[in-house]
């Protein structure tokens, strides 16, 4: 059994904002979300959407999940959809969970002993916290898991919600990731092992790039089956056309250096989806601005795409709000679709001076028309994770 | 630690359930916390505070018996005399 899965909501709240579209419209326009070196979600207030309880008894990293959620199935009209809610699933990837919960009762642990350690503390800090905390929100009761692969964990749980709806074991299926991790600990340990940019400074595939920049956020999708959708009338925004995981089997956090199991999870989301490497008319990097990725992930490009590499704009949206970590593969599947939509590649921001040998068109500074002549919008998504994993999304925007 | 008048307990018990969430006007001594929106994680909280304020301990065996606001009140105040 295979089905179609369409994209009928999308929401985000990224340090560009709050909402799917202050992503898109401000990156397209070559705004930056970081501010003093880090993208923190500075108009994100929880009290504005979450109730006093809700803020109180959960983790950073769930409310921002459960307000990404909220706008998505929203738009998509889901919770008014006509069929059991046992047939919506719900699986959210984050690279660590509830950190800052984690740090903050470590804390009192050791200040003030056991009793002082909060009875929520376990369900804040969990993982899996945000795919539960969705489910009970909009009563999903179909599977809900998270997924944990690091920088790929949004992407992951992308692709998983598809296969699901694609074999029909959910008609729709809630999907993202979200990550609230600029803690103490988390900004230390990045820095110590040489990950992040002393420079504070986003530049993806520039010569003078020195790391990533850390930020947060969560993006959530609707996936649906596409013939149900269309039933209800629920407006179809894209597709989530084909979805490729591999792993590199090679380090734990550098990436091998030919991007040979990057190029292998291109090649298998565009087998996929049915798409040739010339149809593809947009690439959303990983590109995080550091040293390795940005020339592995240039070399698997060349590599799986071959001469259609060069010509394919490829850009970055870490450029515009750093590395969200586990939310990364979600909320760039959204900007995806967002660029896809608006038929523009977004910039890669302050991308000022090319480094040798990284030659494809990056966009740099300024976003530009996506030459479609008539053809289908269609992009790939690529996540890459410490441990290896890599994953692409390959999205097409409805016509 | 401090030795607490009912009116004070009563007080302090109703502060911390409305900082757990739960609308003030709902928070009646008579209310019962199965009707309120206050779970058993919220419970052992509230058996923290009063611990670490009153020096009262409450066990999972003494919240049995705990149904209402008052109740605990009156638990506190008994332990504490």
């Amino acid at each position: 059994m295979s089905r179609r899965v369409a994209i009928t909501g999308v929401g985000a709240v990224t340090p560009l904002g709050v909402g799917a579209g202050a992503l898109s419209e401000r990156w397209e326009a070559g705004e930056s979300g970081i501010d003093d070196g880090l993208g923190r979600c500075s108009e994100f207030e929880p009290t504005d959407h979450l109730t006093r309880r809700q803020v109180r008894r959960t983790d950073r990293f769930t409310q921002l999940a459960l307000v990404a959620a909220g706008e998505a199935i929203a738009q998509a009209g889901l919770d008014q959809a006509p069929y059991d809610r046992a047939e919506i699933g719900s699986v959210m990837g984050t690279g660590i969970g509830g950190l800052s919960t984690i740090e903050s009762e470590h804390i009192l642990l050791r200040e003030k002993g056991q009793r002082a350690v909060s009875p929520h503390c376990v369900p804040q800090m969990m993982a899996n916290s945000a795919a539960g905390a969705l489910a009970i929100e909009h009563e999903l009761r179909g599977q809900c898991y998270g997924t944990v692969s690091a920088c790929a964990a949004g992407a992951h749980a992308i692709g998983a919600a598809a296969r699901m709806v694609e074999h029909g074991d959910a008609i729709a299926c809630v999907a993202g990731g979200s990550e609230a991790a600029i803690t103490d600990l988390a900004t230390a340990a990045f820095a110590e092992m040489g990950a992040t940019s002393p420079t504070g400074i986003s530049r993806p595939f520039d010569r003078r790039r020195d790391g990533f920049v850390m930020g947060e956020g969560a993006a959530v999708l609707v996936l649906e089956d596409a013939e149900t959708a269309e039933l209800r009338g629920a407006e179809i925004l894209g597709y989530l056309a084909g979805y490729g995981s591999t792993a590199d089997a090679h380090h734990m956090t550098a990436p091998e250096p030919s991007g040979e199991g990057a190029a292998r999870a291109i090649r298998k989301a565009l087998a996929d989806a049915e798409v040739e490497p010339g149809d593809l008319t947009y690439v959303n990097a990983h590109g995080t601005s550091t040293p390795l990725n940005d020339r592995s992930e240039t070399e698997a490009l060349k590599t799986a795409l071959g001469e259609h590499a060069g010509t394919v704009p490829t850009s970055s949206t870490k450029s515009a709000i750093g590395h969200l970590l586990g939310a990364a593969g979600a909320v760039e599947a959204v900007a995806t679709l967002g660029a896809l939509r608006a038929k523009v590649a977004p910039p890669t921001l302050n991308l000022e001076e090319p480094d040798e040998d990284l030659d494809l068109d990056y966009v740099p500074l300024e976003c530009k028309e996506l030459p479609l002549n008539g053809h289908p919008a269609v992009g790939i998504s690529n996540s890459f994770g410490f441990g290896g994993h890599n994953v692409v999304l390959c999205i097409e925007a409805a016509a | 630690m401090t030795t607490a008048t009912k009116d004070q307990l009563t007080e302090r018990v109703i502060t911390a359930l409305v900082e757990f969430g739960e609308e003030p006007e709902n928070v009646k001594p008579e209310s019962r916390f199965e009707d309120l929106d206050i779970d058993s994680l919220d419970l052992v909280e509230l058996s923290q505070v009063i611990e670490d304020e009153y020096g009262v301990e409450i066990t999972d065996k003494d919240m049995d018996q705990i149904v209402t606001v008052q109740d605990v009140v009156d638990f506190v105040v008994a332990r504490q005399s």
